[in-house]
């Protein structure tokens, strides 16, 4: 590994200053599953690691009934899917967290990682964005909350500014009568890197879906939120035509490249598949028969 | 070269300090620095958990963790899970069934199978194979493995705790 520094402070302005001061070149440490790595193999070049789990917000894990949850950024995944809030009233985040590489990186592994690395494939962003997560982002400039369907740029990119850290992320109390699921698929039970995933929450109003988000991940640059997908659910009942609709509007959406884990044709597949098993257990989860 | 730094921890229930490079992981640290060699290096990138140890009583692959992130925790390799008097019974089942051949995964096998049987005395075979779903195995196979777990579950509900 390169020569690097580490540090660990207390406090976000500390940490701020300590990134804003360290340039490109410093980055923020958290579980460390996919940094330590990079630094180790050079795909990045670091020379500064700022742990950030010293910061009280960064491992708080709080639920308010009118707020809504709050998940430290640098909260290891098997604090998160072991909570009974989180498992009773945000399963599709604890689907996705207790699946997130194996028992040895969930000990480590956090959201704030999994989001800020920024990986098409990335297995908890799809349920942060259909769950309206918003990560609250500390910098120079002070504090601002950003969408996590909006946080992802690019492979490896985001929308984070010199300086910048996420300290938690964000999700609203769930609505009566909805509910929210999240599934990938890969070749093994566990242990890999998603083929393709993904999410979709719904919320009912009588027998109509009043409000749905979908989102499919590992099929394009970034993990995609696919408003045609909700709009062809929204304001009707939910039916399997209604379904296939949505389905069918994921693999148009999908924009997935060949590789050793998957084809094109294979992955537009999966992308419709997965979309129309999490949008059937999102509405079991809400309390609906189909 | 960076400087040296000393990281106090709790390793194997003994305070230990250590000097470390900035950019060493706690695998290199326990391997090179404090002759804790009972964790081994298989692939270095999270994959394999030959590297598996218990911090602060959690499984973490020792490859992606920073020997300077461990100052003031609890450490616990496989050299610290046997008594004074004895194996400990999953290293005394793995030996019986035969569950190891050149060895370089047995000490992540046997951090993580103990890790599970702490919390979970009697897991089903599905419950084994998908908590050691972190743990690679190039020569003996996992059927022989899971063997073992399930042996060392046994042992340990009958008693024969060391
Ligand atoms: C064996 C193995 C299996 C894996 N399996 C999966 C899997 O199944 N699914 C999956 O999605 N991923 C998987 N991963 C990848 C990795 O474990 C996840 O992406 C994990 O969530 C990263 O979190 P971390 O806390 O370890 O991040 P770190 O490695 O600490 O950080 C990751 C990146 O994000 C930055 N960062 C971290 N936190 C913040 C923050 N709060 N603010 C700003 N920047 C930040 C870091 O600087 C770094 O660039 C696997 C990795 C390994 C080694
Ligand atoms: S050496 Fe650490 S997981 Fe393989
Ligand atoms: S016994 Fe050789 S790798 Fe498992």
């Amino acid at each position: 590994m390169q020569n690097l520094k580490y540090v660990k402070p207390t406090t976000i302005e500390e940490a701020v200053s300590l990134l804003a001061n360290g340039g490109a070149t410093a980055r923020v440490l958290a579980g460390g599953t996919d940094v330590i790595v990079q630094a180790r193999e050079r795909k990045r070049e670091i020379d500064l690691f700022v742990d950030i789990k010293a910061i009280e917000e960064t491992r708080q894990l709080s639920f308010d009934a009118a707020t809504g949850l709050t998940v430290g950024a640098a909260l290891p995944c098997y604090i998160i899917y072991n909570d009974e809030t989180v498992k009773s009233l945000y399963p599709a985040l604890a689907d996705a967290t207790c699946i997130i590489g194996g028992v040895a990186i969930q000990g480590r592994a956090s959201l704030g990682g999994n989001l800020c690395n920024s990986s098409p494939a990335a297995d908890s962003i799809p349920a942060m964005i259909v769950l309206a997560g918003e990560a609250r982002v500390a910098g120079p400039n002070g504090r601002r909350s950003v969408p996590v369907d909006q946080f992802c740029t690019g492979p490896g990119r985001n929308v984070l500014a010199p300086g910048e850290f996420v300290v938690s992320i964000h999700f609203p109390a769930p609505a009566a009568n909805s509910g929210a699921a999240w599934e990938r698929f890969i070749p093994r039970n566990e242990m890999d890197i998603a083929v393709a995933n993904a999410a979709s929450a719904l919320r009912f109003e009588g027998d109509t879906v009043a409000a749905a988000r979908v989102a499919i991940g590992a099929v394009a640059p970034t993990p995609l939120m696919l408003a045609a997908a909700a709009e062809a659910l929204t304001g009707r009942p939910l039916t399997n035509e209604t379904i296939a609709a949505a389905a069918t509007a994921a693999s148009a959406a999908a924009q997935p490249i060949d590789d050793m884990r998957g084809s094109v044709r294979q992955r537009r597949h999966l992308a419709s598949v997965l979309v129309e098993r999490t949008l059937r257990e999102a509405a079991r989860r809400a309390g609906r028969q189909l | 070269m960076s400087d040296r730094v000393m990281v106090s921890a709790r390793i194997n229930g003994e305070s230990t300090d250590f000097l470390a490079d900035e950019r060493d992981s706690l695998l290199e640290a326990l391997r090179e620095r404090i002759g804790l060699t009972g964790a081994k290096e298989g692939c270095n990138n999270g994959n394999c958990g030959a590297c598996a140890v218990m911090l602060d009583g959690r499984l973490v692959n020792s490859c992606c963790v920073l020997a300077l992130e461990v100052e003031d925790a609890e450490i616990v390799t496989v050299e610290g899970i046997a008594a004074e008097d004895g194996l400990h019974p999953v290293q005394q089942a793995f030996l019986e069934e035969a569950a190891l051949q050149c060895g370089i995964c047995t000490p992540g096998f046997i951090v993580a199978s103990k890790a599970l049987l702490d919390i979970n005395p009697d897991p089903s075979e599905h419950e084994i194979r998908f908590w050691l779903a972190g743990n690679l195995c190039r020569c003996t196979g996992y059927d022989k493995i899971i063997r073992a777990v399930q042996r060392a579950g046994e042992m340990m509900r009958n008693g024969s705790h060391a």
